[in-house]
């Protein structure tokens, strides 16, 4: 630390007193961002707190990276700059809460499992089943933009965040939205921080709308299949009947072996709804031998009165057999948390499979996935690495190539697989993400702003224009043409001087 | 307007498609809010390559540029409210796409929305925001508002079916935003320039999601000897979990009304009725019907009526759209308010309307989306009558202040636009204008687009603006009109 920032330090801890400002190295280290470690960690407790750190940090340029629990800090490019960590969790108190109103407003370092606890006295629940639920923040599950397998019903947090209050890059408190399910009043401001990984602001209180919690009774639903065009083929049956299922993922058995055999040391928390068993252990329990791992499977989970669960019950058996399934389980209360449990956790079970885990997260349109699965599995065979495979069944997916060694060579591949699979996003007419990479991947090549880590693609072609449609030439065939300058000026409007987390998105 | 001018548009996009004399003109100064404001010259673009040049060729002349769609608006959203020039989307009306298999469609701005609703229909697909006005409005003017409607209770507004756009920028650039599948890797453009009230950029084609059309619907009509008891109901419904797809309340005065015009079947001696829709599986339905006209039972409900066919149904959901059309029977004008408040503070909402309503001498009716606390609030008046004008906006100034103090906001789904912008500074501060501002300028710095929009042009806090009660000539500064 130069004298500059031990002058920072104090000038901090004028802000906000000593006890809540950290230079030393091994705290600093606690809050490193692929091996980038700031020069101080401070943990504001208002938000006037914040917006005092921020105005210190623009006035002097300091690069500043908020974070919550820190589960997901990996997500999204190394920063260029990292001066000062700013830990938001000591805002961990829900501020406006009314049941009848089925609206929430809470600090952003509310851990996400403790609101749910708050809502589920209430039968209510925030519909955000993310990957390490028991630590993450609400802050971080929005700024991160991790999705959940519940999208496939409730959609994302940009579905139902309704407000947000935030300071911008000159240290002013600001806000957009407000706490009522329907309001137009001004830009909705508050959506472009679904995802904005601390580059535009930081987050200090989240407003949501809330959910009825599938309190009549919920089901699971696992269908087996030797490949996956049987999940796919019943994927699509379920879209077109009249169910309306709570999540629907496909898993490849890459991912469903990882599920037979790890037990995360996640606490078994409420999956979604208020079961009974919210109150047990501190790891999931192991899952049933009514799981095949060697085959593909889809996931389904549904909930209402108990005609409700029988319908779909018969339905979905049926489907499932006319899709071929070698088998097909219902799983209550008692054996669905097994399976739901693994299914949030996937992203941290698949860190924890390899040494050298690279997770990319893919949206391309349903229609794609049979032909995008085969080229992803292909390129994962020609490296050589075991990989493994969620697919929410709206379009998102997850991909993990699983190299189990870290040498120089097997970097060298993956950064050939990386490559392959950007373009296999784009020849999809998707898009492509690298969302987890492992911290050597950058430092033996030093070659990670040689990929675009996002890159957009054509614009989607549909597949089944009917003829008497009328094609506009503009819709097929023009090239994305998102310039970087379109995000880098809504950066500049929030963060003129660049002090949010530089270089993790732009 | 200067002779030079029409031509050179003439020019650029044929006769055919510029309008420019006085009595054609007329036709664009008003949408349907009180607010007027008349361009210079009203323009007809095919494609987004003609809006592009459309822009440029104002650019070169310092004229503003306004999109329109269908006009239905109600804030004054797409008027010229500094005159320049309108970009009317009437001729970009074609669907371009439907996909039904990853239940996508792809359309220009102009489309009707009904007119997606029935092309999606034979695959059992549909939009589902459906406005009032769903059978005139367009669906880039429901984009840039943001529009809502009965049935997005469940089902969400625009912005939640909406996963791309086209749109051209003030610098005549045409860029695409967001994805057909939607999750696309970047800050949220899409969720950012749906609702932006055309103040950022033009639409000129949009990507939706379509809805699989649910397997049963079921139509209650519950019937109140009390407004109170009514408004309970609502509030009880949401607390009990269940949501319908649609949760709608008429007042007595409004729903009487309605029923000498559209003859719908409500009741003619009741307080208040509610319209609820539930749908979905044909399970789910029976057991939320059940369990909503229990709810409405212990609201002291006189009865509860269920749809019996398609017909009936119809019937009851035409008196609640076309319910502000009856209105105009009644008065030479009616004002069409849009607070939001929490849902539990229903009834203590209406009873404040009607104080309101008592103390300034108006009858006011209600009737609007219950069941997400989106009032409408319906004033009428006569315009001839200045004292009676100015008092139904000083009453309509006092039911927005009040929604806003008890937790809610200015406006649910119709927008800010020229007709809220005073009252925006009861909601935000200079914090948030200058952060509004930086982003507005961000895409459109010299307020080329749409001006007079959404930000207050006066710093003063919390007055309806008064507009000129003659059809006053397009003024040439944002901040000449404004009293």
């Amino acid at each position: 630390m130069n004298v500059s920032s031990t002058n920072i330090a104090v000038r901090l801890e004028s802000v906000i007193g000593s006890s809540r400002v950290a230079i030393d190295p091994a705290a600093c280290s606690n809050y490193a961002i692929y091996e980038i470690i700031p020069s101080a960690v401070v943990k504001p407790a208002s938000s006037e707190e914040v917006a005092e750190i921020v105005r210190l940090a623009a006035l002097e340029k300091l690069a500043v990276i908020p974070c919550g629990a820190r589960t997901k800090l990996r997500i999204g490019t190394p920063p260029s700059r990292y001066d000062i960590a700013l830990d938001m969790t000591a805002l961990n108190q829900i501020v406006h809460y009314d049941p009848g109103d089925l609206t929430l407003s809470a600090g952003a370092g509310t851990p996400i499992a403790k609101l749910n606890a708050t809502l589920f006295e209430h039968h209510q629940f925030l519909p955000l089943l993310v990957p390490w639920y028991s630590l993450s923040t609400i802050g971080g599950t929005i700024a991160s933009g991790i999705d959940s397998p519940l999208r496939q019903f409730y959609g994302t947090a940009r579905d139902f965040l309704i407000g947000a209050e935030f300071i911008e890059g000159t240290g002013k408190h600001c806000k957009s939205g407000g706490r009522v399910v329907k309001n137009v009043t001004g830009y909705d401001l508050h959506k472009l921080l679904v995802s904005s990984l601390g580059t535009l602001a930081v987050i200090t209180h989240l407003n949501f709308r809330t959910f009825p919690a599938p309190i009549a009774g919920s089901r699971g639903f696992v269908a087996s299949f030797p490949d996956a065009e049987g999940t796919l083929a019943l994927r699509r049956a379920i879209a077109q009947s009249p169910l309306t299922p709570l999540t629907l993922d496909i898993v490849n058995p890459g991912l469903a072996q990882i599920f037979a055999t790890q037990t995360p040391a996640m606490p078994e928390t409420a999956v979604f709804a208020d079961e009974k068993r919210n109150t047990t252990p501190s790891s999931l329990s192991p899952i049933g031998d009514w799981f095949h791992p060697h085959q593909w499977q889809l996931c389904a989970a549904f909930a209402g009165t108990p005609e409700v669960l029988d319908r779909y019950t018969r339905d979905l058996t049926g489907l499932a057999a006319e899709s071929r399934a070698t088998s097909a389980t219902m799983l209550d209360d008692t054996s669905r948390p097994s399976l739901w449990g693994r299914l949030r956790e996937s992203l941290c079970m698949l860190l924890e499979a390899s040494p050298t885990t690279t997770i990319f997260k893919l949206s391309v349109l349903p229609t794609q996935f049979a032909a995008l699965f085969a080229n992803l599995q292909q390129i994962a065979d020609r490296a050589g690495f075991p990989h493994a495979l969620v697919a929410r069944a709206g379009g998102t997916l997850y991909f993990a190539l699983l190299p189990n060694s870290t040498n120089d060579e097997t970097i060298a591949r993956l950064t050939q697989s990386t490559a392959q699979i950007f373009d296999a996003g784009c020849a999809f007419n998707g898009d492509a993400t690298l969302l987890f990479a492992p911290p050597s991947f950058n430092k033996p090549l030093n070659n990670w702003r040689d990929f675009p880590l996002k890159r957009a693609s054509v614009p989607a072609v549909g597949t089944s224009a009917p003829s008497k449609l009328q094609r506009h030439p503009s819709a097929s065939s023009q090239l994305f043409s998102l310039k970087p300058s379109f995000s880098n000026r809504l950066k500049s409007a929030f963060d003129p001087q660049n002090i949010f987390a530089p270089g993790r998105v732009l | 307007m200067n002779s030079g001018l029409v031509r050179e548009f003439e020019k650029l996009l044929g006769p055919s498609s510029v309008l420019y004399r006085p009595e054609d003109l007329l036709l664009y100064e008003y949408d349907g809010s009180i607010e007027k404001g008349r361009p210079n010259l009203v323009v007809f673009p095919d494609s987004a390559e003609d809006v592009s040049r459309i822009v440029k060729l104002a650019a070169l002349h310092n004229l503003p540029v306004v999109g329109r769609g269908a006009g239905t608006g109600l804030s004054g959203g797409a008027l010229a409210r500094t005159g320049g020039v309108m970009l009317v989307f009437a001729r970009m009306n074609r669907i371009l796409e439907l996909d039904v298999e990853n239940q996508r469609a792809v359309v220009q701005p102009g489309v009707v929305n009904y007119e997606l609703t029935c092309a999606a229909e034979p695959h059992d697909l549909y939009f589902a925001p459906d406005p009032s006005s769903w059978k005139s409005c367009t669906i880039g003017g429901n984009v840039a508002e943001n529009a809502g409607g009965p049935h997005t209770l469940a089902c969400g507004v625009t912005t939640n079916h909406v996963t791309a756009l086209e749109l051209v920028l003030p610098d005549s650039e045409i860029v695409r935003v967001g994805s057909k599948q939607g999750d696309a890797p970047d800050y949220d453009l899409t969720g950012l320039f749906v609702g932006s009230e055309g103040t950022l950029a033009l639409v000129t084609e949009i990507t939706v999601k379509l809805s699989r059309k649910p397997e049963a619907v079921k139509t209650l009509l519950a019937i109140f000897d009390s407004v109170d008891d009514a408004a309970d109901t609502v509030v009880d419904i949401t607390a009990r979990a269940i949501t319908p797809a649609a949760c709608e309340m008429l007042d007595g005065w409004t729903l009487r009304t309605v029923e000498d015009y559209i003859h719908a079947g409500f009741p003619m001696d009741s307080a208040a009725v509610l319209l609820i829709e539930v749908e979905g599986l044909s399970e789910t339905v029976a057991a939320q019907a059940a369990a909503i006209t229990e709810v409405c039972s212990t609201h002291h409900a006189r009865e509860v009526r269920v749809a019996r066919d398609d017909a009936e149904r119809d019937l009851l959901w035409k008196g609640r759209k076309n319910a502000f059309g009856a209105l105009g029977r009644l008065a030479p004008s009616n004002y069409v308010l849009d607070g939001v408040i929490p849902r539990s503070k229903l009834p203590q909402a209406l009873r404040r309307i009607q104080q309101i309503g008592d103390r300034y001498g108006f009858q006011i009716g209600n009737i609007f989306h219950a069941g997400d606390g989106n009032l409408h609030p319906i004033v009428l008046y006569d315009p001839r009558d200045t004292a009676q004008f100015e008092r139904a906006l000083k009453a309509s100034a006092e039911i927005i202040r009040y929604c806003v103090e008890i937790g809610g906001a200015l406006t649910g789904e119709h927008g800010v636009g020229m007709e809220k912008s005073e009252l925006m500074p009861l909601l935000f501060s200079d914090a948030d204008f200058d952060l509004m501002r930086r982003v507005h300028d961000a895409f459109n710095p010299d307020s080329s687009l749409n001006p007079g929009k959404i930000f207050p042009l006066s710093k003063g806090c919390g007055e309806i603006r008064i507009r000129k009660q003659s059809g006053s000539p397009p003024v040439t500064s944002p901040s000449g009109n404004h009293k």
